[in-house]
């Protein structure tokens, strides 16, 4: 193996749909409720029973097929894939074969670079085989939870054009993003509501034609779809290199040893036998009901990230942090206002906000801290009633417990001190206290004069108004 | 015979009780199910606390169901909450639904008295009732003969006068070949006009229930109870359903009646039950109808492409019967596989299994165009058909079946059972209604003739059916041999 060879991925990617019921049935879709409580005749395939179509989850797909620019299908039909498994109650899963609702689209990556999408197709979620002993091979009894069984979910194809796991990962973040705007899914990897299967091939560069390719299941988090791509690709290019065959197979990841393995074999590959669900009758979707949802649809991270860069004037890399999440972008947007003054409100939600959060182990969405009292902190520090010290301060008590900043300061004590008899006070203290630093700076030791001014702002417990503290020491050091 | 008409009148009259019906319809049952064995399970407590509701009722001077204190029996494939539901199998045999089918709701809704579930062919494949996984059951004309099938338990209960009532259900003829063989009315309404909910499947796209009764009038006061929209069924259509009793009429003026030439080919080359669809169609042609040749060229493929599409649909459906969340299951040693395996071989008999496998055949990657995709194409050939026919006709009258009912055991080759619904699936295919109403004798035993309508047009059909039942009176000229 002489030519440099290029990885090739293609990602399906399953969404959960926040919808409130379940895709054929009434049952409640909640993640997180005791095994087998939200389950009925319908969504358990119980004899007799029939399907009906979630109005809800079929406009989640469609809108979500607007946002990724695809072409969202008038008229589609609903097929049935059959496979024996005891988590699917029917034994086979209602699906969307030849018909998807949506075709074509892209998700564009931070980089500009757009990855095609193949299709978004809707379907129903399967139970969830529980094995007693902890592992399938080993345990004693396998327990079923039908809780998820009939969950709605979009499947999200990718064209293979996917060209490393890193783009992958940024892949996976934009599609989440996009989900988490238009509000249709909650894209949690940890309960199952986001996850991922990849193609993966190589090829040597400039050619043309795929490479043989494997499948790899079971990813079920951004860490684990990078290491698992990562290992995967350097597997092939180690078959590659040494001659060896790839062969067209389905792998595992298994997380704890860092590897995939092999699932089954191109010969064993199922035959699903897809036909037209007899039960359901095609869906058609009327003109005016596709136009509606498409106006519906809210304001997308990328353009969001463009507007607040020439709005706000903010540089790429924090217009990109700042829209990560309708949220943070919707409370970015409160303080700005707030404030008054977009670039401070930045500065702050990008530097001390996020610090402070990150040490209380909390987000934006689950601190107290309210858009308009980051805002009056802002202004409090602009107009000079508090110093940008004894701000920090509050900011740190606002993201931890919420409040008034004003009642916060008050209480506090830590209202800039302006006035310059009580300030000479200090400073003649201080002056009296650090002889030798007094001494330096008079020696020609510019330096020691910022030690003092630290010195006097500590006694004064960072309240004192700097520039009056700087200009009585340089009056009294002369 | 005694008609739910009749009955429901004389109880809503206070002339009889509802529970005073009740008692004498379980004894009548008791008495013949030794020798007919019409029911898989019967339901007298449940029937006899639903015929003293009615009694209240009346005593109350509160509104009363249409089918009011009229003993109903059951195919044993309509889930009934908390009620052995076997669908003739024995992968079901301990099956008690949580719930209840939309008909039996609506049966209840009705104040109809339901009285047990009736044997059938294994989930309603066959067309003798042989095919029950638990015992056969008897024609009550001649018990050593089949009721014919799947719905045979409901036809022979009805046949034997046990009860006036029974609902059916058919997918290629299953309401209409029974009905037939014993001496009833049995109607397959349009596809989509009785919900299917809780209704186990066997073939989505042809199943449908419908009455088997007594006489017309019983078809369309039962039809008119069960019919209707249904938000449980994404197939069920939203039109509205007529007053079917009140269309009926006693003769046939102004009516164009259809003439199948295909189908009188077919039936020639017997000549007693062509004598018979002769004399049939002159009783018809006395009432005043007029007769129009017409021709389904394609009919000639309807058991081909049916024996695709209903295996294809069935090898699907029965998919979720494998032991895991309920039925019988057999334990495997190996892994969950084994455990559907053995629980599969076990529970399924040989016609189910045959199907299933026909079905999966079908649907596999490399035949599916072949077979499954051609096969509806034909079924389009097969609509069209019938648009054309029915653009020169009202309704089309044809023989329900090639044969009096035959001996059990008598037909032991799959092929030759499957040729008994030659007449009847290609108005399955089409969806359109189509009956059998009693059309007279051939070797002493029963045989229907059938009575097909444009979709959606069962008050035609019905009173078409009426006028010639009025007539003829075919049903009151041969006593069952129990009663």
């Amino acid at each position: 193996m002489s030519a440099e060879m290029e990885t090739v991925i293609g990602l399906e990617v399953h969404v959960e749909l926040s919808t409130k019921s379940k895709m054929f049935c009434g049952c409640l879709n909640e993640f997180g409720a005791e095994p087998n409580t939200h389950v009925c005749p319908v969504c358990l395939g119980m004899p007799g029973t029939l399907p009906v179509i979630n109005k809800r989850a079929v406009e989640y797909l469609c809108k979500s097929g607007f946002a990724l620019e695809c072409t969202v299908a008038p008229f589609s039909k609903f097929d049935r894939k059959n496979y024996f498994y005891p988590d699917m109650p029917k034994n086979y899963q209602i699906s969307q074969y030849d018909m998807p609702l949506t075709t074509g689209g892209r998700v564009v990556l931070p980089s500009g670079k757009a990855i095609r999408l193949n299709r978004i197709h809707l379907e129903e979620d399967t139970g969830k085989n529980v094995h007693a002993g902890g592992h399938m091979t080993t345990s004693e009894a396998t327990l079923i939870d039908y809780n998820r069984a009939g969950v709605p979910l979009m499947e999200i194809v990718s064209e293979p054009e996917i060209g490393s796991p890193d783009e992958a990962e940024q892949y996976l973040m934009a599609l989440r993003d996009v989900m988490l705007y238009i509000g249709v899914s909650d894209v949690k990897m940890h309960e199952g509501s986001l996850r991922c299967d990849a193609n993966v091939s190589i090829r040597p560069v400039g050619a043309k034609e795929l490479g043989t390719k494997t499948e790899i299941k079971n990813m079920n988090s951004f860490k684990s779809v990078v290491a698992a791509l990562e290992h995967e690709i350097s597997r092939q290019r180690a078959c590659a290199a040494s001659g060896e065959r790839i062969v067209q197979e389905t792998r595992g990841w298994d997380e704890v040893r860092g590897l995939t393995y092999s699932m089954r074999s191109k010969e064993q590959a199922h035959d699903y036998r897809y036909f037209p669900d007899p039960d359901l009758p095609p869906l058609s979707l009327d003109e005016a009901t596709l136009k509606r949802w498409r106006s519906e649809l809210p304001e997308l991270p990328a353009q969001r990230r463009e507007r607040f860069m020439t709005q706000y004037g903010l540089p790429q890399y924090d217009a990109g942090v700042l829209t990560q999440s309708r949220f943070d972008a919707d409370y970015f947007e409160a303080v700005a206002s707030a404030s008054g003054d977009s670039k401070q409100a930045s500065n702050w939600l990008m530097g001390d906000v996020r610090k402070s959060l990150e040490g209380h182990g909390l987000t934006l969405s689950t601190s107290k801290m309210t858009p308009a009292a980051l805002g009056q902190l802002i202004s409090m520090v602009k107009s000079g009633a508090i110093t940008g010290k004894a701000a920090k301060e509050v900011c740190d008590v606002l993201v931890a417990d919420g409040g008034d900043p004003k009642a916060i300061v008050e209480q506090r004590g830590l209202a800039q001190v302006s006035d310059e008899s009580a300030i000479a006070a200090i400073v003649d203290k201080v002056i009296a206290a650090q002889a030798e630093s007094v001494a330096a700076y008079k020696g020609g030791k510019a330096k020691a004069l910022d030690y003092i001014v630290g010195q006097v702002m500590r006694e004064s417990r960072g309240r004192a108004n700097v520039d009056v503290v700087k200009r009585l020491l340089t009056e009294r050091l002369g | 015979m005694e008609t739910g008409h009749d009955i429901r009148d004389a109880i809503a009259r206070r002339d009889r009780s509802a529970e005073e019906v009740t008692r004498a319809a379980l004894d009548a049952i008791g008495r013949v199910e030794p020798s007919l064995r019409a029911y898989i399970t019967l339901l007298p407590e449940r029937a006899m606390a639903k015929a003293r509701e009615v009694d209240a009722k009346i005593a109350k001077g509160e509104a009363i169901g249409k089918l009011a204190g009229v003993p109903t029996a059951v195919k044993d494939l309509f889930c009934l909450k908390d009620a052995l539901t076997t669908c003739g199998s024995k992968i079901l045999a301990n099956f008690k639904p949580p719930f209840s089918s939309t008909v039996v709701q609506r049966l209840d809704a009705a104040d109809a008295v339901i009285v047990g579930k009736t044997n059938m062919d294994e989930f309603a494949m066959g067309s003798s009732c042989e095919n029950s996984a638990f015992f056969p059951t008897h024609n009550p004309y001649d018990l050593e003969g089949v009721p014919g099938g799947s719905s045979g338990g409901s036809a022979s209960t009805v046949g034997a006068r046990s009860v006036p009532l029974a609902v059916g259900t058919d997918t290629g003829g299953s309401i209409r070949e029974p009905a037939s063989f014993c001496n009833i009315v049995g109607v397959k309404p349009t596809y989509g006009r009785v919900s299917r909910y809780g209704m186990i499947a066997f073939a989505s796209s042809l199943d449908q229930a419908g009455p088997m009764t007594a006489d017309v009038r019983d078809a369309a006061d039962l039809l008119g109870a069960i019919a209707g929209f249904d938000p449980m069924d994404s197939t069920s259509v939203d039109v509205p359903v007529p007053d079917y009793g009140a269309g009926l009429r006693d003769d046939l003026k102004g009516v164009r009646i259809g003439i199948v030439r295909d189908f009188e080919e077919s039936i020639a080359v017997d000549p007693k039950m062509a004598k018979l669809y002769k004399d049939a169609y002159e009783d018809l042609a006395k009432l005043g109808a007029t007769f129009v040749d017409v021709t389904l060229p394609h009919a000639k493929y309807g058991l081909a492409t049916y024996y695709l599409i209903a295996p294809a649909e069935c090898s699907s459906n029965l998919a979720r019967y494998d032991g895991t969340r309920y039925g019988v299951r057999k334990d495997g040693d190996a892994d969950v596989y084994a455990m559907f395996d053995k629980t599969r071989t076990a529970g399924f008999g040989d016609e189910v299994k045959r199907r299933i496998i026909l079905g999966t055949y079908a649907l596999c990657s490399g035949y599916y165009d072949a077979y499954y995709v051609r096969a509806q194409k034909v079924r389009t050939l097969m609509k069209n058909d019938f648009d054309a026919a029915f653009a020169a006709c009202d309704v089309i009258a044809c023989p329900a079946v090639s044969c009096p009912p035959f001996e059990l055991g008598a037909k032991s080759d799959p092929v030759a059972m499957y040729l008994m619904d030659y007449f009847t699936i290609p108005m399955s295919l089409a969806g359109i209604p189509a009956m059998s109403v009693p059309g007279g004798f051939v070797d002493g035993l029963p045989v229907g003739l059938q009575i097909c309508a444009p979709a959606f047009e069962e008050a035609r059909m019905l009173a078409v059916a009426h006028a010639y039942e009025q007539a003829t009176r075919h049903a009151d000229k041969l006593q069952p041999v129990v009663s």
